[in-house]
């Protein structure tokens, strides 16, 4: 490859004298500076193994000078927030739920900490944004079509006992009936009754279909999302009256949630967040646009 | 006598393996058993249709076949390990690459040891295989010991390749990063390595040279300590000799500790040591100018190889890990700063006098660009380890942009000015088909890692200021998903930059495939005769 050899400049030092596969040793000294920067960090890390804990002894390690330990920084920064916090915490604990927003103070205080503990537990399913995930059942916290109410005591309330859950006896509940899957509706009733709930909500549906499905809806719909498909917050009933959905809206969708039903799961909150967090991301989401 | 021996083993094996792959109890172990039952078959047949014939080889001449097949496995194995590397790094901008019709086998968390293991125990590894069996041929001027040993390491390299690769796509995994592979694979690994390190040992045992070469050193350091490193860390009990389930030996922040002890000194021996000694061979070579420093060879190779074995627990800053361990894990990291760079000062002066070939000789501007980015990845390494660093880097894709500074611009680079140094020798070719297709390469592949690096440093550090960030009553102002929203064009970059090595590597590949094709042979001199 190269095959001009470069002229070797004369050589300062003398080689080891030895060579293999035509590769010879030069005997240089070894770099001053080299050598200085190795010294000193040596000697630093003598130093700092003796002021850390560092030297492990038959039951313990050496504590080190400066007593240092990581995990009672953490305890400290911990401490010191709480500490800082907790006036305001049980002044948020004491306070009506309503008046919250009253205090220019708390109000600033539960937004961050809802919006902490929003990011932290509640993001996984209803988006970093809150706008849900619709199609998929996770509810879009941004406006006000509530399935169980907006106001700071419902979110409250949904927040600390879930919805359908197992784990609190006092989570919200009601079930849709599987009106296919049952047998509570054969085929073409079902066909009826989606073209009505496709027409109820402003879409396009066999008007002939709709008509005779406005029946069916009466006789088993209307009890809980209301004879002009309004929805009841009471029982978790979504309005079906408007153009937001949480399992889609198209005529496959809703055929499929007729003849399935949903059961959309929430956990209940209480055994993994404080009241006073509680209370601050029903505050935060309260805030996000559609709290009433 | 010796066949016969060899035909019943091989049998043997075959027909445990097809028995193996009856039971088996998951479907990872029995594409794993029916793999080497058609390996030790083909083997059989291989040998069955040699019996008696005489292995006509000159003693005095170097065994050169395992080397050539060492570099051709070496550029396949580097081409599949980036190829992966790319596809992966897409995936992580544009998660949809996750197909739904590949649900379990194209997975992210699937491929990932795919990539790793790849580009470094089938590219790195044969790299290794092949320029240590070059390289103590030449400076000891003997050939291989044992042989066709040399060619069962080969071989049986390639295997665990195969074994580990496919296991992983089918979900066998040990979960321990970089030491994926199952308990059997484990076993075959461990025969292979010590095969390994007899062929190697045996041929310095028999060496003409007075003294052995400081590149030997560096290898057998390496070697030695591969060894120890996998057998105490793989230690597990196998759930059932018919399945790819095992227990491992220890729990807890122990084997947290063990597993990182031996995860950072495959870095260090495997990446660090082991390279340095295709540096020390391969640069002197290229440059055809003497080694700087007898001294600093000696001084650094005994502090690197003393210093590297203590500093894994720095990779286990702020976790269940005492205190104590953590200190001592920092304190060597950053005492091995000197150490390490004592092999760049020698790689680099060792160039003084031939500085004017950086323009006239791709090949050395790839190697020095290696030892450059050798230097500055043993610098950031200890840096990282400071606790005070390491609270914002841990667990960022800065940790990811400086393993792939290293393991690109270092591993990579020498690699492929060894792949050119070595094919036209090996293949007596009169020289490489193209110098300007290894300048092609050499902008390809530096503008790659730059674009790696730097995409990963920005994302990392972004990524840690976002983590730790927190407003006035303490509370966290960022989301996981915000940062992970914040990263995409940096992924893309960094996505692009391997795109750009990748298609360097595939460069090399066709310029090193025409050089054997098109180049005239050269008439040269291959028998071990010892320098005087």
């Amino acid at each position: 490859m190269c095959a001009k050899r470069v002229k070797q400049s004369p050589r300062q030092v003398e080689t080891t004298g030895h060579q293999w596969d035509g590769i010879e040793e030069l005997n240089n000294p070894l770099p001053r500076w080299w050598v200085w920067v190795f010294y000193a960090t040596i000697v630093w890390g003598v130093g700092y193994s003796v002021a850390y804990p560092a030297w492990p002894l038959i039951s313990a390690a050496t504590p080190g000078l400066l007593g240092a330990s990581t995990r009672a920084d953490v305890a400290t920064d911990i401490a010191n927030v709480d500490a800082a916090n907790s006036a305001i915490k049980e002044k948020l604990i004491a306070a009506d739920l309503t008046a919250i927003g009253a205090d220019v103070e708390l109000a600033a205080y539960a937004e961050r900490a809802g919006a902490a503990v929003f990011r932290t537990n509640c993001s996984t399913c209803h988006g970093s944004g809150a706008a849900g995930f619709e199609g998929k059942g996770y509810p879009n916290l941004l406006e006000d079509d509530w399935l169980w109410g907006g106001t700071m005591e419902d979110i409250h309330l949904t927040v600390t006992h879930g919805i359908r859950n197992t784990t609190d006896p006092d989570a919200r509940y009601s079930e849709m009936p599987k009106f296919g899957a049952d047998e509570l509706l054969d085929k073409d009733q079902i066909a009826q009754v989606v073209e009505h709930v496709l027409q109820i909500s402003g879409q396009e549906h066999d008007a002939a279909l709709a008509t005779e499905g406005a029946t069916i809806f009466a006789d088993n719909c209307a009890a809980c999302h209301m004879e002009d498909g309004s929805g009841d917050r009471t029982q978790g009933a979504p309005k079906l009256s408007d153009k937001i959905w949480l399992y889609g809206g198209s005529r496959e969708a809703i055929t499929h949630t007729v003849t399935f039903s949903r059961f959309g799961v929430m956990p209940n909150w209480n055994t993994r967040l404080s009241e006073d967090e509680i209370r601050a991301v029903a505050f935060y989401v309260h805030g996000l646009g559609g709290g009433e | 006598m010796w066949d016969y021996v060899k035909l019943a083993v091989l049998g043997l094996i075959a027909l445990c393996a097809a028995i193996a792959a009856n039971y088996a109890r998951d479907l990872a172990y029995m594409v794993n058993a029916i793999t080497v039952m058609l390996a030790a078959g083909l083997a059989f047949l291989w040998v069955l249709r040699r019996v008696g014939e005489p292995n006509p080889h000159n003693p005095n001449e170097y065994m050169d076949g395992v080397v050539r097949a060492g570099a051709i496995a070496t550029a396949f194995w580097g081409v599949v390990g980036f190829l992966v590397g790319v596809v992966i790094a897409t995936q992580l901008a544009f998660p949809q690459l996750n197909f739904e019709w590949l649900q379990g086998y194209d997975n992210f968390g699937r491929l990932r040891p795919l990539h790793t293991s790849a580009v470094i125990f089938a590219f790195g590894g044969n790299a290794l295989i092949m320029s240590s069996f070059y390289i103590v041929q030449r400076t000891s001027a003997a050939r291989l010991f044992g042989g066709n040993l040399g060619w069962f390491v080969f071989w049986g390299w390639q295997l665990v390749i195969v074994l580990a690769a496919t296991g992983y796509v089918l979900g066998a995994s040990q979960g321990k990063e970089y030491a994926e592979p199952v308990w059997y694979v484990d076993i075959l690994i461990t025969v292979v390595w010590v095969a390994f390190l007899i062929t190697f040992m045996g041929t310095l045992f028999k060496r003409k040279e007075p003294h052995i070469y400081v590149a030997n050193w560096f290898l057998l350091s390496m070697i030695l300590t591969v060894a120890m490193l996998h057998l105490v860390n793989n230690a597990a009990i196998p759930v059932s000799i018919f399945g790819s389930a095992q227990v491992q030996l220890y729990s807890g922040v122990q084997d947290a500790m063990v597993q990182w002890w031996y995860g950072h000194n495959a870095v260090g021996f495997f990446l660090t040591a082991g390279f340095l000694g295709m540096m020390y061979y391969f640069v002197p070579k290229q440059a055809e100018r003497p080694v700087y420093s007898y001294k600093l060879s000696i001084i650094h190779f005994w502090a690197l190889i003393f210093l590297y074995i203590w500093a894994g627990p720095h990779h286990l800053h702020f976790t269940a890990l005492p205190d104590w361990a953590s200190t001592l894990g920092m304190v060597f990291s950053v005492i091995l700063w000197m150490p390490s760079w004592g092999g760049m000062i020698n790689g680099l002066m060792t160039l003084s006098g031939a500085w004017d070939k950086l323009r006239t000789d791709p090949i050395i501007r790839m190697m020095v660009v290696s030892i450059g980015f050798y230097g500055m990845s043993t610098f950031e390494g200890p840096m990282m380890s400071i606790k005070a660093v390491n609270s914002l880097s841990h667990y960022t894709d800065w940790t990811i942009g400086h393993v792939h500074s290293g393991a690109l611009g270092w591993n990579g680079m020498i690699t492929f000015g060894v792949l050119y140094f070595l094919v036209p020798r090996l293949w007596n070719r009169e020289g490489l088909y193209s110098l300007k297709l290894v300048s092609w390469h050499f902008w390809l592949a530096t503008i790659g890692i730059v674009l790696y690096a730097s995409a990963m440093w920005v994302s990392g550090i972004m990524e840690g200021l976002m983590w730790r960030e927190v407003d006035a009553n303490g509370f966290l102002v960022n989301a996981f998903a915000d940062t992970v929203v914040a990263k995409f064009p940096m992924y893309v970059v960094r996505a692009l930059g391997g795109l750009l090595f990748l298609s360097g590597a595939l460069i090399m590949c066709y310029n090193l495939w025409m050089t054997v094709r098109a180049q005239p042979a050269r008439a040269t001199q291959h028998s071990a005769v010892p320098a005087e």
